[in-house]
């Protein structure tokens, strides 16, 4: 997403030819020279086809070492030696932070309310940082902490709220898409996966990167220190103490209930303010259906048309999205093809050759067997192309998360103003009870004790809503400035991020990134293999 | 495109006056002729030769399928022993019947398949052959659709049959179960080899199908993403938009460079491997015309000698059957003579088939192989060059 280089690996700027790998993991052995022919045993299932590609050309370990990611970004080599620390990244930036998700463990919950004994389990997963930045201690600061998911849907909320008008990273889903199947295992790896993608998507935010919520969520050991919600109204379904000003003023107040002003910088919650959020939908209602406009509208000409733009960025996006997915799923089934059918040319080279019962037969033995080894090299080269492209392809579907979170950011500012709107039409009808009533009492010679009363409680309502419109449209006015803010950001990033991964794609489609550092073959040295082949093949053509 | 033209002598000019003999045929421009079911598709025969027996130098006619049917069936009665080359199947599936793919795919095999009759030492003089390549298309129907069901047998072999059938019982009722088979040890292994090697090719050439696919739904995923890329392109719009149209355009002339991979891949690489899976079922063919033979041969042999005992008796009971009996036995005995000719004729002409079989085998696979290591070189240049010529513009983009 829009992230800042903390991983040096993903350099695909220039394209300059090998640069020396910071990459610890085992090379591929690819062995130029043919070796002896596999045992042709049944190779109808893939696990044994992969060994089979081992038996004859590589060593046992290629099969692991081929399907493990190879950059720093990686966090596969991490998960399985969880004693070791993350490598020492030789960066340094002040504003580095790095998160790791790893060792999955199953633990009870002790529930003591429920009538079943021994309650439910969960899973828990240690969350390792490694950071320099100064609000958590400085240069080298390391800290591990143990989260179960519910933590972070806790931190994603409070997030939510404390950072209105910001593209903050939308977390995992809770539970799986309808169409998955799985088993528990897959789930957990999956699930350990995208909470550290997430993760260092907060933490590569520029101002999320900050927030104490995410501070203490990675920092604080134990039970996470954070309360579910700051929403006044849900606080008190929990049990907290503050009663809002409505409950202690008339109870006929109560009705056209006043918002307290600090209220006012939180949206209604779903459910639970529920006088708020009548009123807030009759106010949505209004606007759309009723004669009069509201009193504060959407003015910003500039930013419903970058809305527009974004809603048909976003079709097209998805749209590539699909098609990429599509594409990486050809690149593989033929890589696929093609290491059977040099399978398949092995066997029968090795066929021809063992049952020859004549000379004919053996003369093209040795040029089809490097015809074989180039097929089972091109499979090869198409994996490894594969597993490039992918990772920059995924690019594009990480900034249809990015896009996610824009809505968000948008429904925030919408909200803030539907509040603005409905504060102010409450003001309004104040203000012309007041001016009713005023009118009224003046007829009355000495005026009616009651009905003065009535004025001066409906003037100190006007007041208090006069405050919390300020507030809410101080509020509105900031979201609206995160709001710009953060679509410049994502411009800029986007034009970064996409332009890289452009050139990344192109780049590995020239020569695997891995192949290329390593010196080993690319699909130049392949396509001069295979021609070589060729002419071996060609060869005899001349002479018959 | 692999050809097998005609390998007696060198390829002179037809009008060279002392020009060597001989026999070129070419298959083409097919044609669909006929309405809804009846349709069929006829080709051109074109037949280039200085051969006595022939009419003329050059000779034109329109043949359809079931006539290269009638020519092959024809040569498998005739030249027992010899590996009949073999023909493209019929379609299974009707929608595919007309398809251009499967038009092409069917003009090469059978371009190939008279050819091979045409470069054959024996087959190439034969007369069928001969009525295949010259006569017109009315006794060429005629001939076609007399040949049809159990007419194709001639009555010798229907009584030939009956014996089959006859001798199969008698042998089960005396508990020689198993059919009588020869104990050859060398011909056993080749038999095994034939079957075996009919799997391996069999292997490939499925893979190689699939290899086809897989080029054709790479080339369809790359023109979809191509579109998408270029209409993210447009919505950009500057530098980033170009960036994308540029990649676009690009992913849309490798698509086409796939599609046409493929269709080389299919035409010179897996259509010669599924020749030879079908070359291969035609020697299992021979193989059978070969047990029949032994089969036969050996109950000759049963039968007379029963009969000379039968004589035998009969003589020294000085029975008045013996004339009759003197007579059948002189019949089974040139029949019994004819029988192990025959079979004699069929293994020495498999040993000199199987040879030739090998070599153009070895020739044969060299090409298709050639082909496919030429095309996927091709294949892994073109790609790396239009990725590579896109690298340029999109740091003009990005700068």
């Amino acid at each position: 997403m829009m992230s800042h280089e903390n991983h040096g690996d993903e350099d695909a700027s220039g394209y300059a030819d090998l640069r020396e790998s910071r990459d610890e993991m085992e090379s591929l052995a690819l062995d130029d020279s043919s070796n002896g022919p596999a045992s042709s045993s049944s190779l109808t299932d893939r696990q044994s086809r992969r060994t089979a590609f081992n038996s004859i050309l590589e060593p046992p370990s290629y099969a692991e070492a081929i399907f493990t990611s190879f950059d720093s970004s990686s966090s596969n080599g991490f998960h399985r030696n969880q004693n070791l620390p993350p490598r020492p990244d030789p960066f340094s930036h002040s504003d580095f932070l790095r998160i790791w998700v790893s060792d999955p463990r199953k633990e009870q919950e002790l529930a003591a309310n429920s009538l079943v004994p021994g309650g439910t389990t969960y899973y828990t997963y240690l969350i390792t940082t490694r950071t320099n930045l100064p609000e958590y201690g400085g240069p080298g600061s390391e800290f591990s902490v143990r989260r179960r998911f519910k933590d972070v849907v806790t931190l994603s909320d409070r997030l939510s709220e404390s950072y209105r008008g910001f593209f903050v990273p939308i977390r995992p889903d809770k539970s799986l898409v309808d169409s998955q199947v799985m088993q528990m295992g897959q789930f957990v790896e999956q699930r350990r996966s995208a909470l550290e993608k997430y993760l260092n998507r907060l933490a590569s935010h520029p101002a999320v990167q900050k927030s104490e919520e995410l501070r203490v969520f990675l920092v604080v050991k134990g039970k996470l220190p954070l309360a579910k919600s700051i929403d006044v109204a849900s606080r008190m379904l929990d049990g907290a103490v503050r009663l809002p000003k409505q409950l202690l003023g008339d109870a006929a107040a109560a009705a056209a209930a006043t918002v307290e002003a600090s209220q006012a910088t939180q949206p209604a919650r779903g459910g639970r303010d529920l006088l708020r959020m009548l009123r807030e939908l009759k106010q949505s209602v209004a606007n759309d259906w009723g004669r009069v406009k509201p009193l504060v509208v959407e003015e910003d000409k500039e930013f419903l048309e970058r809305k527009e733009w974004l809603v048909e960025f976003e079709h097209h996006l998805s749209n590539i999205s699909k098609e990429a997915e599509t594409l990486v799923k050809a690149q593989q089934d033929t890589g696929e093809t093609m290491g059977e059918l040099g399978l398949a040319f092995v066997k029968l080279t090795n066929f021809e050759t063992e049952e020859a019962i004549l000379d004919s037969q053996r003369v093209r033995a040795t040029d089809m067997k490097n015809l074989a080894t180039a097929a089972v090299k091109a499979s090869r080269l198409y994996r490894e192309l594969n597993a490039q492209t992918v990772k920059h392809l995924d690019k594009l579907h990480e900034y249809l998360g990015v896009m996610l979170a824009a809505n968000g950011a948008f429904s925030d500012r919408s909200s803030a103003l539907l509040t603005v709107q409905t504060l102010s039409s409450d003001l309004v009808s104040l203000q012309s009870r007041i001016e009713k009533l005023e009118a009224a009492s003046s007829k009355i010679f000495g005026g009616d004790r009651s009905r003065m009363r009535k004025i001066e409680d409906l003037k100190e309502t006007a007041r208090v809503t006069e405050d919390a419109k300020s507030c809410a449209v101080r509020e509105y006015e900031r979201i609206k400035d995160n709001n710009r803010d953060e679509l410049e950001r994502f411009d800029k990033e986007r034009h970064i991020d996409f332009m890289d991964m452009l050139k990344g794609f192109v780049l590995n489609q020239v020569t695997p990134r891995r192949w290329q550092m390593r010196g080993r073959i690319s699909q130049r040295k392949l396509s001069d293999m295979l021609e070589m082949a060729a002419e071996n093949f060609g060869f005899e053509l001349l002479f018959s | 495109m692999i050809t097998v033209r005609s390998v007696s002598g060198s390829s002179q000019s037809p009008r060279s006056p002392s020009s060597q003999p001989f026999l070129s045929v070419s298959v083409t421009d097919p044609v669909k002729l006929g309405n809804g079911v009846q349709a069929y598709i006829s080709y051109r025969v074109i037949t280039k030769t200085n051969f006595p027996e022939y009419q003329g130098p050059e000779k034109i006619v329109i043949r359809r399928y079931s006539d290269f049917v009638w020519l092959r069936d024809r040569l498998f009665e005739k030249y027992k022993g010899i590996f009949i080359p073999p023909l493209p199947e019929k379609s299974a599936v009707e929608k595919f019947r007309f398809s251009a793919e499967f038009i092409e795919m069917r003009r090469q095999a059978l371009d190939i398949f008279v050819n091979r009759i045409a470069s054959h030492q024996e087959l190439q003089q034969s007369e069928d052959l001969r009525t295949f390549l010259q006569a017109d298309e009315e006794m060429m129907e005629r001939l076609r659709s007399h040949e049809t069901g159990i007419f194709k047998k001639k009555p010798a072999d229907l009584m030939q049959i009956f014996k089959d059938v006859q001798s199969r019982v008698s042998d089960v009722v005396l508990g020689k179960e198993k059919p009588v088979e020869e104990s050859n040890p060398e011909y056993e292994k080749l038999k095994n080899y034939v079957f075996e090697l009919e799997n391996h090719l069999a292997e490939a050439q499925k893979h190689a199908y699939r290899l086809v696919k897989r080029h054709r739904e790479l080339g369809q995923s790359l023109s979809d993403f191509g579109k998408a890329a270029k209409l993210l392109g447009a919505c950009e719009g500057n530098a980033l938009g170009k960036a994308f149209s540029e990649l676009g355009a690009k992913s849309e002339t490798l698509s086409i460079k796939l599609q046409k991979e493929a269709h080389q891949l299919l035409m010179s690489f897996e259509e010669p491997l599924k020749d030879y899976v079908r070359a291969v079922q035609s020697i299992k063919a021979t193989i059978a015309e070969r047990a029949n033979a032994f089969r036969q041969q050996c109950e000759l042999a049963e039968t007379i000698k029963l009969k000379e005992i039968n004589l035998d008796k009969l003589m020294l009971t000085r029975s008045d059957k013996v004339g009759e009996a003197e007579i059948e036995y002189k019949e089974l005995k040139a029949a019994s003579e004819e029988a192990t000719n025959r079979f004699e004729t069929i293994v020495r002409l498999m040993n000199e088939e199987i040879v030739r079989f090998q070599e153009q085998k070895t020739v044969d696979m060299g090409i298709a192989f050639h082909e496919f290591a030429k095309g996927q070189a091709r294949l892994a240049n073109g790609i790396a060059d239009a990725w590579r010529s896109l690298l340029p513009k999109l740091e003009v983009c990005s700068s």
